[in-house]
């Protein structure tokens, strides 16, 4: 399994409800049907990655993140996970919104613009930062809103939402001790854990 | 004899029939003491019957979904392109059963069959049939064949809502369900096509108030009117530009109203024509009401996420772009039931630029989705 997946696996509980957020080929949700005995959901949009999860059994849905998650009631999952794709999004405050929402707890990962090696490269080029991790130049990039892990917690605050966990991680998802003492400069993509701030009740009863 | 056939093909087929002498009563409230199904099959069945597959037709369907009937066959049936060796629904794998259904003008009890209480045609007084009811008579079928539980139970359109209805009806006779281009209920809209239809059949002189059989006519005209209105909402608008255009037949106007001047009115008129030589009115009327009356979820208080809790299936949902007579977001209304009622469910939106037509069209990324889910059945 892909090295951001293996992480986000342990915090996910046996049995629970998930929801996965550009699920790709599906890997995530049949490794965890399979071993923790969860159920759910994953949605995409790509057609190659649909097929591959249709013939994995999984459970997927085409349906565009940017036009929201309104199909799916208010606390209705343990968890929703989205990987690599809030840069990619036409919406990202929205959505994170909506995951906030419909799952109790929410994971997500993103790579960090505020790394060393983008900020060295804006510094030294002048021009935006192009590596085999991020490969895309700036007008055909499908990572449309970059943001830095200071920006995403700020988000976070303005939506109300608790950080749970956060690991700060390098491109093969070491979670060594440099991201560990300087995340937002030495970490290289961000794994967290968060929370609406409203109680599921509250949600209800409004 | 076979070697004439493409080799993805079944091949020659044979029709078959079975009556069916215990009565069934019909959601109406009358019933029909004594009645034919005529249907085909496609593959072997296993020694557990576990790979059996049900085809659903849709409004103008029959039993003839694959192969041919005979050498000189122009064409195969209709649903060649994914019934067959190596195709979607795989007949070394599976084994296939089509049918036509009551009501219908193909081989089964219908209209135009004998009515064996008076000894002519039942015409106009042919009960009017409802998706539950063919599901039930499916059922029989199944029985009389041995086959206990589909493996899945397959359709487009109308033979959509019947696989949804089989779900929610025999839950423990299903495995999987395969809804494709389909609805869980018709709109205001759908419903105003389908009684333009009727009512071009209804007011047509030659009708006869639906027993036009006994006077030797058929309403040729209300038909093809019919035909022609639903041939507009099976085709995307770009399909039908791109297709005729504003094309004429001839190099100028002819500045009147009985010429056939534009290539698309030549189309709908061959459409309508050819389609009322082979299609009985009567049965025209009874499956516009079916699709009309479908609407499960109205026995819980029009929540689909509940008609669907006691559903033991898997599904697959498939909707295509342009159409627009059961447009992807119907289809999403199955869908979002479905995972309320927290089943299994996956859901295409095949980018097709043909309209509701497209579940008949072998477009590429909705045969390898098909494929995949069909191969994932374990039989």
């Amino acid at each position: 399994m892909r090295a951001d997946l293996e992480i986000i696996q342990e915090w996910i509980p046996a049995g629970s409800r998930v929801l996965d957020l550009g699920c790709g080929n599906g890997e995530l949700l049949a490794w965890l049907t399979e071993h923790k005995q969860v159920s759910g959901y994953g949605l995409e949009i790509d057609a190659d990655n649909i097929a591959q999860c249709v013939s994995k059994s999984v459970n997927v849905i085409e349906q565009n993140l940017d036009k929201g998650l309104n199909n799916f009631a208010s606390g209705s999952f343990d968890v929703v996970v989205m990987t690599q794709s809030l840069q990619a999004l036409h919406y990202p405050d929205r959505v994170l919104a909506e995951m906030l929402r419909v799952g109790k707890t929410c994971i997500i990962t993103f790579p960090n613009f505020a790394h060393w090696r983008c900020r060295w490269y804006l510094t030294s080029k002048g021009r935006m930062p192009v590596s085999d991790f991020l490969p895309y130049t700036w007008f055909n990039t499908p990572n449309i809103h970059f943001c830095t892990f200071e920006d995403f917690e700020n988000l976070c605050h303005d939506q109300g939402a608790k950080i749970k966990d956060r690991l700060a991680v390098d491109r093969d998802h070491r979670h060594g001790w440099a991201s560990r003492i300087w995340p937002n400069l030495l970490g290289e993509i961000g794994i967290y854990r968060i929370s609406g701030a409203t109680p599921l009740g509250a949600h209800a009863s409004r | 004899m076979s070697i004439a056939f493409p080799q993805d093909s079944v091949g020659l087929v044979t029709p078959q029939v079975l009556h069916f002498a215990e009565p069934l009563a019909l959601a109406c409230g009358r019933s029909l003491a004594d009645y034919q199904l005529i249907f085909e099959t496609y593959g072997e069945l296993n020694a557990t019957a576990s790979n059996a597959v049900l085809i659903c037709h849709a409004l103008s369907g029959h039993h003839h979904a694959a192969g041919y009937h005979s050498v000189d066959d122009r064409k195969p049936g209709w649903w060649d392109s994914c019934i067959g060796p190596g195709k979607p629904i795989d007949t070394h794998k599976f084994f296939v059963v089509s049918l036509n259904n009551l009501g219908g003008c193909n081989g089964s009890t219908g209209p135009s069959s004998l009515n064996p209480a008076t000894g002519k045609p039942f015409g106009a007084d042919f009960p009017v049939m409802t998706v539950e009811d063919w599901v039930h008579s499916q059922a029989r079928l199944a029985d009389s064949l041995g086959i206990r539980q589909w493996a899945a139970v397959v359709g487009g359109s109308l033979g959509g809502m019947q696989a949804m209805q089989w779900t929610i009806s025999y839950p423990e006779r299903v495995r999987h369900c395969l809804a494709i281009a389909s609805a869980p209920k018709l709109s205001a809209q759908n419903i105003a096509f389908n009684e333009v239809a009727r009512q071009a059949i209804l007011t047509d002189p030659q009708f006869h108030g639906g027993h036009f059989q006994e006077q030797g006519v058929i309403p040729k005209r209300g038909l093809m009117l019919a035909r022609m209105v639903g041939h507009i909402t099976y085709l995307s608008d770009d399909a039908m530009g791109e297709k005729f255009g504003r094309g004429l037949k001839s190099e100028k106007l002819n500045y009147d109203f009985h010429s056939v001047e534009f290539q698309v009115e030549s189309y709908l008129r061959y459409q309508g024509e050819e389609f009322s030589t082979r299609f009985d009115a009567n049965t025209y009327l009874l499956m516009t009401k079916a699709l009309d009356y479908f609407d499960p979820a109205a026995n819980h208080e029009g929540d689909l996420a509940k008609t669907l809790a006691g559903v033991s299936a898997d599904f697959c949902v498939m909707s295509f772009t342009t159409d627009w007579r059961f447009s992807p977001l119907r289809s999403r209304e199955i869908v979002d039931a479905l995972t309320a009622a927290r089943k299994n469910v996956c859901y295409l939106e095949i980018d097709a630029p043909q309209g509701h037509d497209a579940f008949l069209i072998p477009i590429p990324r909705y045969l390898q989705a098909f494929d995949s889910y069909m191969k994932r059945i374990k039989v």
